[in-house]
Formats: structure tokens, C-alpha cells, sequence
């Protein structure tokens, strides 16, 4: 099933003539910055998840709030739909456009408001860019501790709507937990306040409903993050192994031993052999899997606790074990894990990025599975894996120049998500749902929940203008896609009409 | 693991009873009124409807000390969690108040409140990774799990966290848990409030291993805990006279001298480092400066305009004095309060008016 937007399965959008609601648009705001020239349009096609593609009936690109109301007013009341997009580094195509919708880009809202070194805080427009925060708190001895692999070039407002995660949340949380206020626009354009300067907030949480949202309830116009002292010094440990089991054993043991280290990372062979090519990170290359362990913290705690993991790691039968040295050689073992997508890009013309979540104990289970799967669909994986919170990342090597390969590699996903809901994991840990995983968003909840989710939605968005074919499958969709996974005669929705 | 952490057989299932209870005042329109173990039953507005009781819908259905997670059904008394974390070694990090004997996992993620460690550690909300619950459609639901990041569907249950049972019933929770740390120090030292507040303020930017802070007018209470190394230097370089850590639960659980004052409990919730607040009545500040408590016999106006001024927001904890304990809440925000709630529940059975009366 294609994943692009079906009117059919995903519910009719409404048409407007392009010409005239442009021009209501110009005459409105004179001064918004408006692509509507098919060559302008172009870069905005995609977002991360470059595979799929449509152009949006229009781009805009506002630099001032009023503008952004007006836009909202405008297409609220023509019912056009909006799409937001921060910096399109998104993985699961939730910034993907729509032919009848407008694309609302936030990055030009690139302002840090304020930073608050007392208060631990700062007040940021929501396209200032993850690691441009960090970097303006460095002076003060603090940062902002979610740091996706993207951090250079992804947006705050798209971290908040994905709730994107990062190598270091198992110790300092999601984007979800590092957050404390968002301003936002309603999609009628009204503005609303979600959280507080202080800790709580009167009410239901708001602030943590929105937060993962993925641009489906409103319009992340400002955000207010907590920040964090910087640890006195971070540590990373290298440990080499034979085989996956014993490594995902060894993560076991750090926690058991009541150790929650700062980040805890784990390759395997093909990913090892990626990124030591690319980067140089001194990778022991004939390991069937390494972990990085990074403990971070006050240097006597930080060293009592190296020697610890030290001690677990040899016991779980690590081949090698070695402390980075020093901060050279701690950055080098990072950049290796760092730019492990793109290093496995360079095997292959394309990949396709997994973000399946799984109880850890599940582990050596799933890659045995992933394994098989990779022989039947005679597509190599490479796994890396946020191992200290079982977030999973099998990239799938595929060619979309030869034919088959893109459906093949789509269809072998899949069958890695719905394993990852088999063991009780889920389809996502940080990628979000966006377009790519709608389908699985079926396998992972029933009718019943699904119908939740569209109460939910229903109260911000009665008309469904904000980003429609997102995160939440229609009823509809499901049954069709269900209808092709028949199980045992007996369809996973029997009660709804089909189409 | 060779220790026993919790016996799986301890309990009962009833969610199919309670689905039931549900359905039918749904059928009905019948209000209902959701208990846990009524532990916090001052807590909110007075609600005028059946009990459904979660009391004995009880029992811990998972507990992995290496997964960090915990999975209870609602009805099961908090002491008893606390009592299965205890052996395994960990903790639940938001450290939460019980309030009596009687407290149930249920009831923690509905009133959704936090104890001292939650400037540093986090919130009830922000430790919940899945839940079940039976919703105003007459349905049972599942949603997040027992894995640490899943950002599949909207966050339910996060939003269910502090909703006092006015969007659904909650019958099983998982929560994350922490290892318990290795050095606990608790330390004290005169000072006056706004010598105490800018002393965290700069505190904060370093990495000192803080877990509570707290001042009662006269002296700054502080707790530092994690490895034994950190620990110690830690309370070395602060200085101060040793305090035993039983303070801690006497703060959490509401058993301080300063509680017993006959006036009317408010909670003012601040930016931490907000001036100290002048109103009538005594103050105890906990969280580090962004929890205030108040005993004061001051109009609910003049103390709810001083929390707004400071860019927080003020909750009555002494039931019959305020019609609505909680901050009114802007109009855009109300607004969809009424939505969200008429389209979980739809026929108003669950709590109706416990948070707001229009919500
Ligand atoms: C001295 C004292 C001080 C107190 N201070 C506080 C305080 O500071 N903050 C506070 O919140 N409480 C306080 N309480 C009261 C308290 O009633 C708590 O909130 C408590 O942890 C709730 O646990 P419980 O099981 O007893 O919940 P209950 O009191 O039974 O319920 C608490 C709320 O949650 C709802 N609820 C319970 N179970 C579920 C469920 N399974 N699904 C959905 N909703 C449910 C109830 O309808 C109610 O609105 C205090 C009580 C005392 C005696
Ligand atoms: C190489 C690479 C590595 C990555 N590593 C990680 C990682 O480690 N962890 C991780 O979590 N993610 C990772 N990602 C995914 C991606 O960077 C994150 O999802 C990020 O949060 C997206 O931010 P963005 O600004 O690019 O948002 P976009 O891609 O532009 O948009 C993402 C979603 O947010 C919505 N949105 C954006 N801005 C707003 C707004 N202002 N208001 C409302 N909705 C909005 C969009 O509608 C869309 O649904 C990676 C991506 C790449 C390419």
C-alpha cells in the first residue's frame, strides 16, 4: 500500500483554486514569503525520509507570528489543510506536503529569546536549531541535554512535536522531560500557553499531550527548555564482543548493578565496519558487537563507576575493553556511533532507517529474527541501537534503482515493526509515525484505541486541517490494510464497511 | 535473580467487573465517582456520585529490576509497590507522597503529585511509560507499554497523569524506576529565605548531586545523594549540621509542625527562584523554591493574583474553603478542557467536576 496520501483510505481533502486563494493570500500578507513556482517548490518535496515525495500547493514562510495567525485564519476558513515543517530532517515523513495543503515552514523563527543561567532555562523560537541552544548555554557551564544525531541541523519546535530522544535519555530523558512551557497556536490561529515558568501547570497536561504530537493539535511557536550543568567529566567505555547476546547480556548487568550511565550504545558488525571506514573511530572491526558505555558525572563517582562496568563487561565476556584515553579519542569513539547512518549509507545507494522500541531483554530474540528476515528478503541490515532504552535502528540496505528493492525493503520493515509490537516493544521510540509507519500504527493499536486517538485530535482540530494522514490511521485504512494481512480466515476489523 | 521481588499471584483482576460498572452507567448516564484508596479524597472538588472502587482490583503484574520497570494494576496499595521496588534495589524517583496506608498506584497517577526529589528527578508524569484504562466510550485501552521511548499515537498516558479521573478510569499503569542511590547526606543551615534562593540559584549551574532543598523561614534543609564520592564532597564544600533524613517524609507526607496550623493549606507553584512571596501566614518552601506551601487565612483572590504575578498558579489543599481549589484557567485553555473531556467522555460519567465545575 502506497504511503502517500490517498484520499480515499485517508479521507477527502478539500480543493480550493490555487490561483485565488494565492492571491487572497499576497494581498493579506504583502510581506510573507510565498514559493509557489514549481522550482521553489521543489526542496520542500520531502523531509528526512527522502523516498517519498509530493509537492505542496504551496510553501510559506513566515517570520512574525501575525503571520503565521493570518495563514492559520485563511486556510481555516477556506479548510485548507496546513503541514508544519521545522528543518525536514524528520525520518517518518511527517513534514511530507500535501498537494492540496499548504507547508508552513517555522525555521526562520531562528531567535534565542533568552537564556536564564540562574533559572536554568531557555526561551527559544521553534526553529532555532537542537545544538544552537547547547552552544548558547556553553558560556554559563550548561546545555540542553536531548541531542538527537541530527542536533546540528533539526529544529526545537520539530524535536518538541516529535518528541525526539537522543544518545543520552536513558539518564536525562526525552524531549518530553526537558521541556517547560510552549507557546502555540490554535489551528484557528488563537494563541494558548502549555506548561509554566514554574514546574506544573493547573489542569490537564497539556504540555505533554502536545509534546510528540507531530504538528496534529497546533503550532509550536515558542518553547522554554530546562537546562542542565554540565557534567564535570564524561567517560566512555569500549567494549568489544563475539557475539550480540553477550553484549545485550552485558547491558543487563550495568543496570542490575544499579548503574544508569549517561549513554549506552550498541553496533554490530556491519555497522562497526561503516562507521570505521568513514570515520576512523579505531573500531575493533572483527567484533561481532561493541558497546559504548559513557559515564558521566563528578569525577569520583564517574571513576568508581568505570571500574565497575570495567569488571561487568569482562564478566559478560567482552573481548576487549578500553577507556577512551582521553577527549580526543572519547569524541572519536562518538563520531563513530554519531555518523552511523550516514557511514552505512556509503554501503549502499539508500537505506531505510527502523525505530522499533523492545523490552531489552528481548533482544538477541529480535536480531535473530531481523537476521532471518534479512535472508528471506535477501536485504542487508546493519543495527545500531540505543541499547540502555531498547530503542532499535536496523537499517536496511536497498537499492531504489533496482526494481522491487524499495517495495522489498518497505515491506521487510514492516514485518520489523510488527515483530517489535510481538514482544510487547512499539513502532517507534523517537522517529515518530508520521506517513512511513501509519500502516503499523494498525497493528500496534485496535479500533478501539484508534477511535481514542480521533477523539483526542477531534477536540483541537473538529475539521482535521492540521497535518490530515499523520501519526493516527483512519479506521478505513486499517481495514484495507488489515484485509491484506489476513489471519486465520478472520479480518482484524470485521465490523467496518469495506471499500 | 534469586530474591522473590513480588508474587505474581498476589491479587485480583477485576477489570472485567469494572468495564462492566462502566458500560452501564454510561448506558445510564450515571456519574461516578473513581476511588482509589481514598487517601486523597480532600484533594479536588466533591464529587456527588457512585463510587467505583479500584481497591480491589490489585496486584503487581511485572517487575524486571534489569528492564527498570514496573507494571501494577491500579487498585494496588502504594506500599506495596514501594515494598517489591525496595528489594529489587530501585525506586520510584518522583518520589511520591502517600498520604496513610490506604494510597494506590491508581490514585498516585491520577492526583499526579510529586515529593521533594522533583525539581532533580522528575514528576509522576514523567516516570509513567504506558497505561491501561477503561474510557468514556465503554472500552478497555492500552496505551504506551513497558519500553522507555514510544512515541507511537498521541501520549495518553502522560495526559491521564494528574487528570484526578476526569478522562477515564486508569486500571494499570508501568512506570520507569531508578536504581536507588549508593549515599544519601542530609544537611541543614540558618539563613535567611533570599540568602537560601540565591545560593541555589548558583547551586543549580554547578554539578552538585542536590535531590531535595527546602526552607522554612529560619533554615535551608538540603539532601545530596549518589555515589559515595560525590556525596561526600559534596556536603563537605556545602557545609552545615547533620539532619537526620526522616525530614524528608515528614515534608512529603504533610507531618511537619507546620501543617498543623489551623488556617487554610495552599500550594503555590513557582518559578524557583521567585522572591519570597509577601502574604499573610507562614511559608515552607520545598522543591527547591518552586513549591511554596502557604498557611494563610488571606482571601483565595490576593493569593491566586500573587501566584500569577510570580508566573505560577495557586491550589487550595484544605477542602470546603474555595468552591475551585485549583487556578481558573485561561479561556483558550478551558476551552479545550470542555472538548477534550466531552469527546473522552462523552456522557460526563467519570468524576464529573472534580478538577473544574465545567469541566
Ligand atoms: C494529610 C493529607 C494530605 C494530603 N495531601 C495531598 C496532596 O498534597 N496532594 C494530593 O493529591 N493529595 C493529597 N492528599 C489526598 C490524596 O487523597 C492523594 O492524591 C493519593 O496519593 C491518592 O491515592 P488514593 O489511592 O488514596 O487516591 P484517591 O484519594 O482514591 O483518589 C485521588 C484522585 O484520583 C482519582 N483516582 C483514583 N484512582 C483512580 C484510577 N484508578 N483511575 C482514575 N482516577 C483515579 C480519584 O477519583 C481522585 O480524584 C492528602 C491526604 C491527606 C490525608
Ligand atoms: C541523520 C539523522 C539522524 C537523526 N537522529 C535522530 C535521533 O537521534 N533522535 C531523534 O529523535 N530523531 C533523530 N532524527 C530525526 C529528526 O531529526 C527528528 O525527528 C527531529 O525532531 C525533527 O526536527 P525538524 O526540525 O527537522 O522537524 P521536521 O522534520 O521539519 O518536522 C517533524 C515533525 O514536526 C512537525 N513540526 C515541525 N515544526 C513544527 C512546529 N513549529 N509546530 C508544530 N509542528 C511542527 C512537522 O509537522 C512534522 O510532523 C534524525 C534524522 C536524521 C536525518
Amino acid at each position: 500500500m502506497n504511503i502517500l496520501y490517498d484520499e480515499r483510505v485517508d479521507g477527502a481533502l478539500h480543493s480550493v483554486d490555487r490561483a485565488e486563494f494565492l492571491h487572497t493570500l499576497q494581498s493579506r500578507l504583502p510581506d510573507l514569503d510565498i514559493l509557489h513556482a514549481a522550482e521553489d517548490l521543489k526542496p520542500y518535496e520531502c523531509d528526512g525520509l527522502s523516498a517519498y515525495r509530493t509537492t505542496p500547493m504551496l510553501v510559506v514562510l513566515p517570520r512574525h507570528l501575525e503571520e503565521v495567525q493570518s495563514v492559520l485564519r485563511l486556510c481555516h476558513e477556506r479548510k485548507v489543510p496546513v503541514v508544519a515543517r521545522g528543518a525536514g530532517t524528520g525520518l517518518s515523513g511527517g513534514a511530507l506536503p500535501l498537494e492540496k495543503g499548504v507547508l508552513l515552514v517555522m525555521a526562520r523563527f531562528n531567535k534565542i529569546l533568552e537564556i536564564d543561567p540562574a533559572g536554568r532555562f531557555a526561551r527559544v523560537q521553534p526553529g532555532v536549531r537542537n545544538l544552537a541552544i547547547s552552544q548558547a548555554a556553553a558560556p554559563h557551564g550548561l546545555y540542553y541535554a536531548p541531542d538527537p544525531s541530527s542536533q546540528i541541523a533539526c529544529s526545537i519546535g520539530g524535536n518538541v512535536a516529535e518528541n525526539a530522544g537522543g544518545v543520552h535519555c536513558l539518564k536525562y530523558g526525552l524531549t518530553v522531560h526537558n521541556v517547560l512551557k510552549v507557546e502555540m497556536l490554535s489551528v484557528e490561529g488563537e494563541r494558548m500557553t502549555l506548561g509554566s515558568d514554574a514546574l506544573d501547570a493547573p489542569g490537564f497536561d497539556l504540555l505533554a499531550l502536545f509534546t510528540g504530537s507531530e504538528g496534529m493539535l497546533g503550532i509550536i511557536t515558542e518553547v522554554t527548555v530546562k537546562l542542565l550543568p554540565k557534567p564535570q567529566v564524561a567517560k566512555v567505555l569500549l567494549a568489544a564482543f563475539d557475539s550480540v547476546e553477550k553484549a545485550g547480556r552485558a547491558v543487563g548487568d550495568i543496570i542490575a548493578a544499579g548503574i544508569i550511565p549517561g549513554g549506552l550504545e550498541m553496533m554490530d558488525n556491519l555497522a562497526i565496519r561503516a562507521a570505521e571506514d568513514f570515520i576512523h573511530a579505531g573500531y575493533p572491526v572483527e567484533a561481532e558487537a561493541i558497546l559504548l558505555c559513557e559515564l558521566d558525572g563528578v569525577e569520583a563517582d564517574v571513576h568508581d563507576d568505570c571500574e565497575r562496568v570495567r569488571v561487568l563487561l569482562e564478566q559478560a565476556g567482552a573481548t576487549e575493553v578500553r577507556l577512551a584515553r582521553d577527549e580526543a579519542e572519547r569524541v572519536r569513539f562518538w563520531a563513530g556511533r554519531k555518523n552511523a547512518f550516514p557511514a552505512v549509507g556509503r554501503l549502499s545507494p539508500d537505506y531505510y532507517c527502523m525505530d522499533g522500541t523492545i523490552p531489552r531483554r528481548e533482544l538477541p530474540h529480535v536480531l535473530g529474527a531481523i537476521a532471518d528476515l534479512s535472508a528471506e528478503y535477501n536485504l542487508r541490515v546493519a543495527n545500531v541501537f540505543h541499547a540502555g532504552d531498547g530503542n532499535m535502528h536496523p537499517l536496511i540496505l536497498f537499492d531504489a534503482n533496482t526494481p522491487g528493492e524499495l517495495e522489498r525493503a518497505e515491506a521487510f520493515g514492516g514485518k520489523i515493526l510488527e515483530l517489535c509490537v510481538k514482544v510487547g516493544g512499539s513502532i517507534t521510540g523517537e522517529h515518530g509515525v508520521g506517513r512511513e509507519k501509519i500502516n503499523q500504527m494498525c497493528a500496534q493499536f485496535n479500533s478501539d484505541e484508534l477511535s481514542l486517538f480521533h477523539a483526542v485530535k477531534a477536540a483541537f482540530d473538529p475539521l482535521g486541517l492540521l497535518n490530515p494522514g499523520k501519526n493516527i490511521p483512519t479506521l478505513h485504512r486499517c481495514a484495507e490494510f488489515g484485509a491484506m494481512h489476513v489471519h486465520h480466515g478472520q479480518l482484524p476489523f470485521p465490523d467496518l464497511e469495506r471499500f | 535473580m534469586s530474591t522473590v521481588l513480588f508474587d505474581p499471584a498476589h491479587g485480583s483482576d477485576r477489570s472485567a467487573d469494572l468495564l462492566a460498572r462502566v458500560q452501564q452507567a454510561i448506558a445510564e448516564r450515571t456519574p461516578l465517582f473513581i476511588r482509589g484508596g481514598a487517601s486523597k479524597t480532600f484533594y479536588g472538588r466533591p464529587v456527588d456520585a457512585q463510587p467505583l472502587d479500584l481497591a480491589g482490583h490489585t496486584g503487581i503484574v511485572s517487575y524486571d529490576p534489569t528492564e527498570l520497570v514496573i507494571t501494577a494494576r491500579a487498585g494496588t496499595p502504594l506500599r506495596e509497590l514501594q515494598a517489591a521496588l525496595e528489594r529489587g534495589g530501585q525506586m520510584l524517583a518522583c518520589e511520591v507522597p502517600c498520604f496513610g496506608d490506604n494510597a494506590t498506584v491508581g490514585g498516585m497517577l491520577a492526583a499526579g503529585l510529586s515529593g521533594p526529589r522533583r525539581p532533580w528527578a522528575g514528576s509522576v508524569r514523567d516516570f509513567v511509560l504506558g497505561t491501561r484504562m477503561i474510557s468514556g466510550l465503554g472500552t478497555h485501552l492500552r496505551f504506551g507499554g513497558e519500553v522507555m521511548k514510544n512515541v507511537a499515537g498521541y501520549d495518553l498516558s502522560r495526559l491521564l497523569a494528574g487528570s484526578l479521573g476526569c478522562l477515564g478510569v486508569i486500571t494499570e499503569a508501568s512506570f520507569k524506576v531508578l536504581p536507588k542511590y549508593r549515599c544519601r547526606v542530609s544537611l541543614r543551615q540558618a539563613m535567611p529565605l533570599q540568602m537560601a534562593l540565591d545560593k541555589l540559584g548558583e547551586w543549580g549551574q554547578q554539578p552538585i548531586p542536590l535531590t531535595a532543598a527546602s526552607h522554612d523561614g529560619s533554615t535551608l534543609y538540603l539532601r545530596l545523594e549518589g555515589n559515595e564520592g560525590s556525596v561526600r564532597a559534596a556536603a563537605e564544600r556545602l557545609g552545615g549540621d547533620a539532619l537526620d533524613d526522616s525530614y524528608w517524609d515528614d515534608l512529603r507526607e504533610q507531618r511537619l509542625a507546620f501543617f498543623d496550623d489551623p488556617r487554610p493549606l495552599w500550594r503555590l507553584s513557582v518559578p524557583a527562584l521567585t522572591a519570597p512571596l509577601a502574604i499573610e501566614g507562614e511559608q515552607l518552601i520545598d522543591w527547591g523554591g518552586a513549591q511554596r506551601w502557604l498557611k494563610s487565612s488571606a482571601d483565595a483572590d490576593s493569593i491566586r493574583q500573587l501566584a500569577a504575578a510570580a508566573n505560577g498558579h495557586a491550589t487550595c489543599f484544605t477542602p470546603g474553603v474555595v468552591d475551585s481549589p485549583f487556578q481558573p484557567l485561561a479561556a483558550p485553555i478551558l476551552r479545550f478542557h470542555q472538548t477534550l473531556k466531552r469527546n473522552l467522555d462523552p456522557q460526563g460519567i467519570f468524576n464529573p467536576g472534580r478538577q473544574y465545575a465545567d469541566v
